[in-house]
């Protein structure tokens, strides 16, 4: 059994290919993407928020007090096109600010001055920005709705009958495992990643080789030699697993924390936990890969199958981010969907029972083990042995 | 010494009989051929001995050991060149050897010694240390035969040795048969080259269709069918020379 694990890990180390897909490409992409991901759209959301808005205004001469009052707030009022429609159909315009004759007049009758927002909301870059201009014309309505009501001798406060304030319990780190919300999806497949090559190449591999027969001839009961490929397919996952994690920790250090006010609770401590409750993973995925593969008369066919597994552990992260429910005790006896919900509950800090923790390792091993035993089964039928009969 | 009594062996579910009554006895310090067309059954027979493939009636033992009650036993009795190859590309033609050694439960020192001298006597010093990938035919098979003998076994099962060899490599190879029989061990090839049986095998064992065509020495063998040359006594025995000169 060892004897066979050893030769696996030897016969693959060799295999340059593979050592730079699974070993650094697979468990570096996640944090690379997710770090320049999140980057970025912090950096985009702050740059909305804080420059100067620049605002095009149809008609600024029917209202010259609220553009004036618009530039005093910092807002650049800029010249409007000539159909201002148009220019924000073909995204010249992010958004035009439209004040028709009529605003005078109603305005000096008392009645409520008409302004249109002209925008295109299912363009999504605009959101920010739409709401930026209500914030200003709102306040703007606020101020002069204040001072209306003082000059007729009444408090502004009569209008406000509710005083409505959220109290955001939401600690810096609980923001930051929002962020993090991707993590167990990444996590997941590196892990289906890790042991899909090896998986392949000792099993349908060997059988494309042809040397599953004379392996089989050797004086060892087969489910050993499946043990020693199983072993050595998870050990590569394990692998990936480790430094995928390792990656990770690393690249959320990149990220700019502080400005998104939120922190990030993914030091290695919490990563050797994030290890321990993804290792039995590591095993399931191996045992399920190999099974799939076993089946398969070469590497081709095999990698065929593959790309209908790698959903799998993507379904409990999806089911999770259109779903978002409360994490409770019998996710933890679901395998896969219980890893997701621990790593959610490890990098938002909240303090996990103990029994997760052990309900989550003892039902993926489980599975895992039922799984590696089919395998190990396998090597009995002769229909796996022979390809060419 | 392996001894087999009515075999039978079929596929998809009794529709394809490929071993039907198949009895033979291979003996210790000699060759046996078995000797039969493309499809004869020969593959299959081979197959049951070392266990990868269950009877569905019918017999067998080796040295006294049976296949079917203890599979671990028997292989390690057997050295087995079966009909693939199989080598791994990306290891050197040692460390494939030395896997073998491995998987046998040999003793590090004694797998090397011995690796050593198969490379010695089978003339592998050249590409002994090369990854076998790009190996020639003749190479492969060398490192086949030596990852089969690498326990010593006393029964020597070859599944046509001699395919996609050329002509030097064929007759080095039986040179290195004939040795294995003078050192007294139990060698079964199976083939449908005829100058090989007749060149090599002290018994002949026919198979026509899965079943036993005919069986004895090749003097014997001449005598029952009263033809002259051994390629007609065979077209005799099968009744047919289908598949004979392929």
């Amino acid at each position: 059994m060892i004897a066979v694990f050893i030769k696996e890990l030897l016969d693959n180390f060799r295999d340059r290919r593979v050592i730079l897909n699974t070993l650094i490409i697979g468990p570096l992409l996640g944090p690379v993407l997710m770090t320049v991901m999140i980057s970025f759209v912090a950096k985009q959301e702050t740059e909305r928020m804080e420059s100067a808005l620049e605002l095009p205004v149809v008609g600024a001469e029917n209202a010259p007090n609220l553009v004036a009052w618009l530039e005093r707030q910092g807002v650049v009022i800029e010249p409007a096109p000539e159909d201002p429609e148009e220019s924000v159909r073909e995204e010249e315009e992010e958004v035009v600010l439209r004040i028709p004759a009529e605003f005078a007049e109603a305005w000096s009758e008392g009645r409520p001055a008409p302004v249109e927002i002209i925008a295109d909301r299912s363009l999504r870059y605009s959101g920010t920005t739409i709401a930026r201009v209500n914030r200003y014309l709102s306040s703007y309505n606020q101020q002069i709705g204040n001072l209306r009501l003082q000059l007729r001798g009444v408090h502004p406060d009569i209008t406000r009958p509710v005083d409505s304030q959220v109290v955001d319990l939401s600690t810096p780190t609980a923001r930051g495992g929002q962020i993090l919300a991707f993590l167990p999806y990444f996590i997941l497949i590196t892990v289906f990643m890790g042991s899909m090559h090896m998986a392949i190449d000792t099993t349908a591999g060997e059988r494309e080789r042809k040397s599953l027969e004379p392996l089989l001839i050797n004086p060892m009961p087969r489910w050993q030699i499946m043990a020693g490929k199983l072993g050595a397919t998870t050990f590569f996952a394990l692998a990936t697993l480790g430094l995928g994690l390792i990656a990770f920790v690393y690249a959320m250090g990149f990220l700019p924390t502080a400005s998104m006010g939120i922190k990030l609770n993914l030091d290695f401590a919490v990563a050797a936990k994030a290890f321990l409750v993804v290792a039995p993973a590591a095993l399931l995925a191996a045992a399920m890969l190999t099974i799939l593969a076993s089946f398969a008369k070469s590497f081709r066919e095999a990698q065929s199958y593959m790309g209908l597994v790698i959903i799998l552990p993507m379904a409990p992260s999806l089911w999770l981010l259109i779903n978002p429910a409360k994490a409770e005790f019998w996710m933890t006896l679901v395998p896969l969907l219980n890893q997701n919900i621990l790593i959610v509950e490890l990098v938002r800090g909240e303090s996990i029972p103990p029994s997760w923790f052990g309900a989550t390792i003892a039902s993926t091993l489980a599975l895992a083990l039922i799984l590696a035993a089919i395998a190990g089964s396998l090597y009995n039928r002769p229909k796996l042995i022979f390809t060419s009969d | 010494m392996i001894q087999a009594d009515k075999l039978r062996k079929t596929f998809n579910k009794g529709k394809v009989v490929a071993v039907d009554d198949v009895s033979f006895t291979a003996r210790d310090g000699q060759i046996t051929g078995l000797l039969g067309p493309n499809g004869a059954g020969k593959t299959t027979t081979l197959r049951m001995l070392y266990t990868l493939l269950e009877p569905d009636s019918g017999s067998m033992t080796v040295d006294g050991i049976d296949p079917l009650a203890e599979p671990i036993q028997v292989k390690r009795k057997l050295g087995v060149v079966p009909d693939s190859r199989g080598l791994y590309d990306r290891l050197t033609a040692r460390e494939n050897i030395r896997y073998y050694g491995k998987l046998q439960g040999l003793d590090k020192n004694l797998i090397a010694s011995r690796i050593d001298k198969l490379a010695g006597v089978l003339d592998m010093g050249a590409f002994i240390d090369r990854r076998t990938d790009g190996f020639s035919q003749g190479q492969r098979v060398k490192v086949a035969i030596a990852r089969a003998l690498i326990h010593e076994p006393g029964t020597i099962l070859l599944d046509e040795p001699t395919n996609g060899l050329d002509v030097m490599t064929t007759r080095a190879l039986r040179e290195f048969l004939l040795q294995l029989k003078m050192e007294g061990r139990c060698v079964v090839l199976s083939t449908h080259i005829m100058q090989e049986v007749a060149a090599l095998c002290d018994r002949i064992v026919i198979i026509a269709a899965g079943r036993i065509a005919a069986e004895g020495t090749a003097q014997q063998l001449l005598e029952r069918s009263g033809e002259k040359n051994l390629e007609d006594a065979f077209v005799k025995l099968i009744g047919s020379d289908e598949g004979l000169l392929a």
